[in-house]
C-alpha cells in the first residue's frame, strides 16, 4: 500500500515534471513550425473523419431520404407471397391508438403501365411510349403529414382529394429526368402537367391528367405513379380493400422508439398480417454491405492520414530531440529522470494531435455538418451528407492521440536513452 | 565524502583501446575544496565524470557519501545524482528556453517540491549569487559570467553533498571568473564538498588541495596553506 503510494506520488512528480518542461519547449519554439504541425494534424483528423464520413453519407443520406420520404420510422409491406396487408383496416385502428404513433400513411398499389403521347402516335409500326410502373392509391392528407411529399412536386401541383382523374408521375418515369441513367428505366417521352396519359392496370384502362411531377431521389417515389385512393379503387378492380404498405411515423420528441412501435404491433398479432420493420430493418441489404464497404475504404484513406501525420509526429520530435540532445544529456546529468524528459516529448505530441484535432471537431461540427446538410452532395442516387457521429469522432480522436503519443514517444525515448555523457560532449 | 579505489576508464572503438585512467585512488573528505589539474588529455575531466557518476568506469570502485556505486541500476545513479551531487559545466550547460529561475527550479521540482517552494528556493539561489534581478531572463539574455552563476545556482539549489565544477572559469573573462572562484570559495567556507577541474593555476590556489594528473594518473598533491 505504502509501496503503491510512493509509486504514484513518484509518477505524478514524474507527470508534472514533464509538462513543466513539455509547456516551456512548446512556447519556446518557432510558432511558424508549430503552426504548421498543428494544421497538419488538423488535415489528418480530418481526413479521418471526413472521408469515411462523406463516403457513409452518400448512402446515410439514401437511408435519411427513405425514411423521411417512403418508409417513416416504421413500414408494413405485404408479406412475401401475399398481395396486400391483412387486417388493414384493424391495423388502421390499432395504429390510431398507439401511443407513440404521430401519424401513418396507408398506401394501395398495384403494377401498371403508363401509356404517353398515344394521340399523336401516327405510326404504328413505331413503338408505344409506355412505362411500367407501380400505381399508388393515397389518402393525400395522411401521406403529405408522412412524407411531405407535396415538397417534391417540381412540375405542375399537387393532388388534390376533391377532384378526380389526376395523376402524379416520379420524374425516373420521364425521359428528360432519367436520361442520366441511360437504358435503366423506360421512360415516357415529352410528358408534362397538362398532357393525358392512359393508365392500365390489369385489364382496366382509365385516361388520366398529369397534374405534377415528382422528383426525389428515393425510387419509391419517383418511379411511381400516384393517384387519390378514391381514383385508385375506381381503377383497380380487387377483392378486399386492405392495403399495400403502411409507413408510421413516431410522434416528434416521443421517448417510443420504431423497437417499440414494431414490438407493440407484433403483439397485437399483426406479425402474420403483414412484414413489420422498423426503418433501418428495411434497408435493402446491399446498402448496408456498400455503407460498411465505404465505410473501410474511408477508414482506408483515413489511415493512410494517419501514418503520415505519425511520420510528421515522428519526424518533428526526432529532429526536435537530436538538436536539443546535449540539453536532454545536460537534464540527466542533473538527475532529471529520463522518463521525465520523455513524458515532456509525449506531452509536445499530445498537444499538437489535441489542438489539431480540436481543430478538426469545430471545423467538422461547426462548419461541414451543417454546409453538408444545407448543400448535401448532388449524387444521381441519394443527397450526399457527411455523417460524423460524435461517439466514432471521439474514437478517432482517441486514435489519432495514441498514434501521436507512440510517434512521439519512440523519438524521445532513442535520443533520451543514450549515454548522458556522450549527449553533453555531442560525441 | 568520496572514496575512489583504483579506477581505471578506458576508452574503446572498433580496435582501438584508449586508456584515460590507470589506477586512480582518491579519498576527498567533507567539506574540502579539491582541484583537479594537468594537462590537456591527462584525464582530469574523465576522472570528474565518472566520480560524478556522469560515466561508467572501466573498473574500480566509487564510493559516495557511503554509497558504492558500482552496481547501481541507471535510474538509482540519476537519483544519486539528484540528491546529493551538484554539476557546473564550463559551457554553464543551462536549458536556452528557461529563465534563470525555472533553469534553477527543475532538479528542484524533481526531487518532488511544490512549484511555489521550487520557486522560491530558486529565487533565493539566484539572490544568493547576484543574480535576483536576473531571474525572468533567459540564458541568451545574459552574459558568460551570469550564465555561470546560474548554473551554480542550480547545482546548489537542491543542497547537494559534493559540488562538480569542470573548468568553470574557463570561458569566462578574468573578472567573472575571479567572482565565480570566490563564490565557490564562500560556499566550501560555509562546508560544501567541492571537487572542481581547472588548468588555471591562479584559480586553483583557492582550492585546500590539488591532485595533479598526467597520463591518466594521478601524479602529485599538494596542499595548499590557507
Amino acid at each position: 500500500m505504502k509501496n503503491s503510494k510512493f509509486v504514484t506520488k513518484k509518477w505524478l512528480n514524474i507527470l508534472r515534471v514533464g509538462y513543466f518542461l513539455a509547456i516551456r519547449q512548446i512556447k519556446g519554439s518557432n510558432k511558424a513550425t508549430t503552426f504548421l504541425i498543428v494544421f497538419i494534424m488538423m488535415l489528418t483528423f480530418l481526413n479521418l473523419v471526413v472521408v469515411s464520413g462523406v463516403l457513409i453519407g452518400l448512402i446515410e443520406g439514401g437511408n435519411k431520404a427513405n425514411k423521411e420520404q417512403y418508409t417513416g420510422d416504421v413500414i408494413i409491406t405485404t408479406l412475401s407471397g401475399e398481395k396486400d396487408i391483412g387486417h388493414s383496416h384493424e391495423i388502421e385502428n390499432t395504429l390510431a391508438k398507439m401511443p407513440g404513433v404521430g401519424n401513418y400513411s396507408v398506401r394501395y398499389l398495384e403494377s401498371g403501365q403508363i401509356e404517353a403521347n398515344y394521340k399523336t402516335r401516327r405510326d404504328f409500326s413505331v413503338l408505344q411510349d409506355i412505362a411500367g410502373t407501380q400505381v399508388v392509391g393515397l389518402t393525400l392528407e395522411d401521406e403529405e403529414k408522412l412524407s411531405n411529399i407535396s415538397k417534391f412536386v417540381v412540375e405542375g401541383e399537387f393532388l388534390n382529394e376533391n377532384e378526380s382523374g389526376y395523376i402524379l408521375i416520379g420524374a425516373n418515369l420521364l425521359y428528360r429526368y432519367s436520361a442520366g441513367f441511360g437504358d435503366f428505366f423506360a421512360s415516357l417521352d415529352g410528358v408534362y402537367p397538362g398532357d393525358e396519359v392512359k393508365v392500365t392496370v390489369g385489364d382496366n384502362t382509365k385516361t388520366f391528367i398529369v397534374k405534377g411531377i415528382l422528383d426525389t431521389k428515393v425510387d419509391q417515389v419517383s418511379l411511381r405513379a400516384f393517384i387519390t385512393k378514391a381514383d385508385f379503387w375506381r381503377l383497380v378492380d380487387r377483392p378486399g380493400l386492405n392495403a399495400n404498405e403502411v409507413a408510421i411515423r413516431i410522434t416528434p420528441g416521443s421517448t417510443i422508439t420504431a423497437d417499440t412501435i414494431k414490438s407493440n404491433l407484433v403483439k397485437a398479432g399483426f406479425a402474420p398480417d403483414g412484414k413489420i420493420q422498423t426503418a433501418t430493418e428495411a434497408i435493402p441489404d446491399f446498402l448496408n454491405q456498400i455503407r460498411i464497404a465505404f465505410g473501410l475504404l474511408g477508414n482506408v484513406i483515413g489511415m493512410v492520414g494517419i501514418v503520415v501525420a505519425s511520420i510528421t509526429i515522428f519526424i518533428v520530435i526526432f529532429i526536435n530531440a537530436v538538436t536539443r540532445r546535449k540539453y536532454i544529456g545536460i537534464m540527466k546529468g542533473i538527475g532529471i529522470s529520463e522518463k521525465a524528459i520523455e513524458i515532456s516529448y509525449i506531452f509536445q505530441s499530445i498537444f499538437y494531435a489535441t489542438l489539431g484535432g480540436l481543430l478538426g471537431v469545430l471545423i467538422i461540427y461547426l462548419l461541414l455538418v451543417p454546409l453538408f446538410n444545407a448543400y448535401p452532395l448532388d449524387f444521381p442516387f441519394s443527397d450526399g451528407i457527411l455523417v460524423a457521429p460524435v461517439d466514432g469522432t471521439a474514437i478517432k480522436f482517441g486514435l489519432l492521440l495514441f498514434v501521436t503519443i507512440i510517434a512521439g514517444y519512440i523519438p524521445a525515448r532513442n535520443i533520451v536513452k543514450k549515454n548522458t555523457l556522450d549527449s553533453i560532449l555531442g560525441r | 565524502m568520496i572514496k575512489v579505489k583504483n579506477l581505471t576508464k578506458t576508452y574503446r572503438t572498433k580496435d582501438i583501446e584508449t586508456p584515460v585512467l590507470r589506477g586512480i585512488d582518491l579519498e576527498v573528505p567533507e567539506g574540502e575544496f579539491l582541484g583537479i589539474m594537468g594537462k590537456s588529455g591527462a584525464g582530469k575531466s574523465t576522472l570528474m565524470y565518472q566520480i560524478g557518476l556522469l560515466d561508467h568506469p572501466t573498473s574500480g570502485e566509487i564510493v559516495l557519501n557511503g554509497i558504492n556505486t558500482e552496481n547501481l541500476t541507471t535510474e538509482e545513479r540519476t537519483q544519486i545524482r539528484l540528491s546529493i551531487l551538484g554539476y557546473v559545466f564550463q559551457d554553464y550547460a543551462l536549458i536556452p528556453e528557461l529563465t534563470a529561475s525555472e533553469n534553477v527550479m527543475i532538479p528542484i521540482l524533481m526531487q518532488g517540491k511544490s512549484g511555489v517552494e521550487a520557486r522560491e528556493i530558486s529565487r533565493d539561489m539566484l539572490k544568493k549569487v547576484g543574480l535576483g534581478h536576473r531571474m525572468d531572463n533567459k540564458p541568451s539574455q545574459l552574459s558568460g559570467g551570469e550564465q555561470q552563476r546560474v548554473s551554480i545556482a542550480r547545482a546548489m539549489a537542491h543542497n547537494p553533498k559534493i559540488l562538480f565544477a569542470d573548468e568553470p572559469t574557463a570561458n569566462l573573462d578574468s573578472v567573472s571568473g575571479q567572482s565565480i572562484i570566490e563564490l565557490f570559495k564562500d560556499l566550501n567556507e560555509k562546508g560544501q564538498t567541492i571537487v572542481m577541474v581547472t588548468h588555471e593555476e591562479e584559480y586553483a590556489r583557492y582550492c585546500n588541495r590539488i591532485v595533479y594528473l598526467e597520463d591518466g594518473k594521478i601524479v602529485r598533491h599538494t596542499t595548499q596553506k590557507q
